[in-house]
């Protein structure tokens, strides 16, 4: 106590300094963890936080015996294993022919072209798919007509926007992943390729002997940190795509589109708190187990 | 010197998969634009393609004939990214100094309080209910800006920034006499223009791009910022104000659905034809903090 009073005086200005970001996570992100609460209540908007009913368990009970947390976790789990893998071996194939092939203008400008839809909003990647997709007058549907083929209403069946949306997560990132991989490819040093050639290694060779093995480490550092976010969900990535849109969810509905309807939809306060809650709980578990993993490989890219 | 037959191989593929990535990367972003000028008509009869038949204006002349409504957004973004950003990017440095000095007792401690906020958090929900019930930030500018003033990361990222400083420039502006917030003022915060240069362009880029938090606590349509207004227009649940309907002969369409993608370019526009100039600086620190935050 002595020694934080004498620290305090001491440091004061560098105390003043810190002092509004303090505040600012313990009021946005320390504050609402007290509303936890209320994923076991049954909450009532005139109640608030203390004065609604508790009821312990049982919106968890539901969420599990409805089977709604179980669909809701494969669909989140699946999707971003999808994002993760696919994602991560196109920016690597990317990175890889960026690294080799000449011409200065053309991978200048591929790599300008691939890291632009990074910068867009995804209400613009909404608007994309409103323009491709739309049953009415979308582009898929003009070019199916002009070719005699008949119309495909998109809004009316479930299975085409799984792609849909791994599509355009893989598209947004794809630009930003691959500048990571191009980092680490150019940090490899040239002796090793230059002594390969010596030995008369062709490019492929080049690539399968020292390319990829260096980019392992990488490889799956990145790949291991994403599995600890893997209960997150990209809310903006299917809300923007799906929208509200109930005839769609059963493959398409993740924990954290589910969240906001409680809250925004449904006002199922207590449930969507308690789904959150499960969300951020398991997440937590993932992630120290990651890191965990990390720590006992790769001691100095363990995350703390 | 010749180049070997399996070089050019290579080459070839890799010319081929990377045209074809850069054009799947491009297509949408012509599609929206090629359909902002096509008219209604063709729209409606053919639906919506490439190449279009007849080239029209039209949809952004409705868009500008009451260009009131985009101007205020352009305005509220303009504003909360501004501000936002100003402010964000000097409590980030701030804290990332002083986190970064040895001589702080409680760094690692407080590092903790931080970053634990990435690891664990109430939800939604309860965030939502604070700010909405207990802040009463409903339909406030406040409610834009700051719940997303700091984040954890972007703290770590400017903390080992700063960590990259020489010491020695500290140790011997103490000496001299220099106070923290003058050695801060002074030294750092010039020294470390790189690294403020690229947090405060993917903080500004977060606050441009956000229509989440307008969702949520913003009600008045007058204070939407931009990409919430094309969220409405797109989902035609705000129908953007045009005075051009009186303006047309009896066989044209309005534009309704060209006017959403004409909506769409107006609102982009303006971030692409930044990109080209700031996109250097976010490759850049990609590449410094790429892999340990």
């Amino acid at each position: 106590m002595r020694r934080l009073v004498a620290e305090l005086v001491h440091n004061r200005v560098m105390f003043l300094m810190i002092a509004p970001t303090l505040i600012f996570f313990s009021v946005f992100a320390y504050l609402p963890m007290v509303g936890i609460y209320y994923a076991f209540t049954n909450f009532s908007f005139e109640g608030g936080l203390f004065g609604s009913e508790f009821i312990g368990w049982q919106n968890f009970r539901f969420l599990v015996e409805s089977g709604s947390l179980w669909s809701l976790t494969k669909n989140t789990v699946l999707y971003n294993l999808a994002f993760i893998l696919l994602g991560n071996l196109l920016q690597l194939v990317c990175a890889i022919f960026l690294a080799e092939i000449p011409g200065k203008l053309f991978k200048k400008t591929t790599q300008s072209v691939m890291f632009l839809p990074y910068f867009i909003s995804f209400v613009l990647v909404g608007a994309f798919v409103f323009n491709l997709f739309n049953s009415e007058n979308g582009v898929i549907n003009t070019l199916l007509q002009q070719l005699g083929l008949p119309g495909y209403d998109f809004y009316m069946h479930t299975s085409p926007w799984k792609y849909i949306i791994v599509f355009f997560s893989i598209w947004k990132g794809l630009g930003y992943g691959t500048i990571i991989y191009l980092a680490a490819i150019m940090s490899i040093g040239d002796e090793y390729y230059e002594a390969a050639k010596i030995d008369g290694a062709n490019i492929f060779q080049r690539i399968r002997s020292i390319t990829i093995p260096m980019l392992v480490p990488t490889f799956v550092l990145l790949i291991l940190l994403s599995l600890g976010g893997i209960l997150k969900g990209q809310f903006d990535l299917f809300y923007q795509i799906i929208g509200n849109n109930g005839m769609l969810f059963e493959s398409t509905d993740i924990i954290d589109t589910y969240v906001y309807r409680s809250l925004a939809v449904n006002f199922d306060i207590g449930m969507g708190t308690a789904a959150g809650l499960y969300q951020s709980f398991f997440g937590l578990a993932l992630v120290l187990t990651v890191n965990y993993i990390i720590r006992k490989t790769r001691e100095d890219y363990a995350l703390f | 010197m010749k180049t070997e037959r399996s070089t050019q191989v290579f080459n070839v593929a890799g010319y081929l998969i990377l045209t074809l990535i850069s054009l799947l990367c491009l297509l949408p972003f012509l599609l929206i634009i090629s359909g902002s000028f096509t008219a209604e008509t063709e729209i409606l009869a053919d639906g919506f393609k490439l190449i279009p038949n007849d080239f029209t204006l039209l949809a952004y002349k409705a868009v500008f004939s009451e260009p009131g409504q985009i101007l205020k957004a352009y305005q509220v973004t303009i504003l909360i990214t501004l501000c936002g950003t100003l402010v964000g990017l000097f409590l980030t440095s701030m804290t990332g100094y002083v986190l970064s000095r040895k001589d702080f007792l409680y760094r690692n401690q407080l590092s903790f309080f931080i970053y634990f906020t990435t690891l664990f958090s109430g939800g939604l929900i309860p965030w939502y209910i604070l700010i909405v019930r207990y802040l009463d930030l409903k339909d406030s500018y406040l409610s834009l800006v700051l719940p997303a003033l700091v984040g954890a990361w972007n703290i770590i990222l400017m903390k080992n920034f700063i960590k990259s400083i020489p010491e020695s420039i500290v140790e011997s502006a103490k000496i001299d006499g220099a106070g923290d917030f003058t050695i801060y003022r002074k030294l750092i915060l010039p020294l470390s223009t790189p690294g403020l240069a690229t947090i405060g362009l993917f903080m500004a880029l977060a606050y441009w791009n956000d229509w989440f938090s307008a969702n949520l606590f913003i009600t008045s349509g007058d204070k939407y910022p931009l990409q919430f207004l094309l969220y409405k227009i797109l989902a035609s649940a705000a129908v953007l104000k045009t005075n051009i309907a009186g303006n047309l002969s009896a066989d044209m369409k309005p534009p309704a659905e060209t006017l959403k993608m004409a909506a769409a370019v107006v609102v982009t526009g303006p971030i692409i034809f930044l990109y080209p100039f700031v996109q250097r600086f976010f490759v850049k620190g990609l590449t410094i903090g790429a892999i340990k935050g």
